[in-house]
């Protein structure tokens, strides 16, 4: 029964990474819509992150002084600064576990 | 001009940064899987057909949780339709290819290798093999991935839940996108999408994850048609 569902789920997630790949030509898309393709990435990836750091593991809202705001709020400014990923990551990392097993502990 | 193999080397070092994330979150979904009371086979088998982190944590949460079938799949369908903007983007690039080989190159487009390539690419416009970058972002994603989700499969969550490793996702995508705070249209298109995923939060079907992006590109249209 999982396998079935599985597969189905397999198969629509490689539609929605094929269909406009493989079925959609240059052409059809204007030039005003490739324009606004430019944001793509701006529009898209804050729907992972805000959610990422706002809300907890059981769907709630968190509280304004969560380590993980601070630790978001590093890990911009050490991104913007570096421009290195590595560095981005692991700051914003390290600082969310100084707030959790440093401060709060 | 790079060759097939540099470019394809250059993809798998662009990307190797963010397997800091890839890979715990990983370890991660297979230890979930398994906690929750599914077959190990079935656990990995999503790894392999469906290939979309988040995604495959949903469902199984939903499986377990008593959801229909039709309510999993169509939620894995609308959390993922987000790689049709990826698509859209990329097919720019990729339309010299064959048929077969955009149906290949198809299986492997995840986030944060669109992210990476998508980067590449609007800087070497000109390069002739310009596919082997993706291949190498989205053949590194996709080994690590099956490596890390098999390891939390076999050896459970041996990763503690107190690191809070799951933070290194929003991490990830702060990286990919931090620069591009320096453009004010950007930061007006990233603050529409983030807040609308909070308001949207409690959709159905985890819908925030493509209502939010589309609120933001129609946002950014507006804004096109303001510069003018």
């Amino acid at each position: 029964m999982t396998v079935t569902t599985i597969i189905f789920a397999g198969i629509l997630t490689y539609f929605t990474r094929m269909t406009m790949i493989a079925l959609i030509s240059r052409d059809m898309l204007g030039d005003k819509i490739k324009a606004v393709l430019e944001y793509v990435p701006s529009a898209v990836f804050p729907a992972i992150i805000f959610p990422g750091i706002f809300i907890n593991d059981f769907g709630t809202f968190i509280e304004m002084n969560d380590p993980k705001i601070f630790g978001a709020l590093v890990a911009v400014i050490v991104g913007y600064l570096s421009k290195n990923i590595i560095a981005t990551i692991s700051s914003g990392l390290v600082s969310y576990w100084f707030l959790i097993f440093v401060v709060f502990n | 001009m790079l060759s097939k193999k540099q470019l394809f080397k250059r993809g798998m070092i662009d990307i190797s940064p963010h397997m800091l994330s890839v890979i715990p979150f990983g370890i991660i979904c297979g230890a979930i899987g398994i906690e929750l009371g599914f077959h190990p086979y079935s656990v990995y088998a999503m790894s392999l057909i469906i290939f979309g982190g988040a995604s495959q944590i949903v469902f199984l949460q939903l499986l377990s949780g008593g959801a229909s079938s039709l309510v999993a799949v169509a939620s894995v369908g609308i959390i993922n339709s987000r790689h049709l903007l990826y698509g859209a983007v990329l097919s720019e690039y990729l339309e010299k290819l064959s048929f077969i080989k955009k149906l290949l190159i198809s299986y492997i487009v995840v986030d944060q290798g669109f992210a990476e390539s998508n980067k590449f690419f609007k800087k070497n416009r000109n390069e002739e093999f310009l596919h082997y970058h993706l291949i190498g972002t989205g053949c590194t994603l996709w080994f690590c991935w099956q490596i890390a989700t098999l390891s939390g499969i076999i050896l459970g969550s041996f990763v503690p839940e107190e690191l809070g490793l799951k933070f290194t996702i929003p991490l990830t995508f702060i990286a990919i996108i931090v620069q591009d705070l320096k453009k004010l249209d950007h930061v007006i298109v990233m603050i529409t999408c983030g807040l609308s995923s909070l308001l949207f939060f409690d959709a159905p079907f985890k819908s925030f994850i493509i209502i939010s992006p589309l609120i933001a590109l129609f946002v950014a249209a507006l804004l096109l048609r303001l510069k003018k």
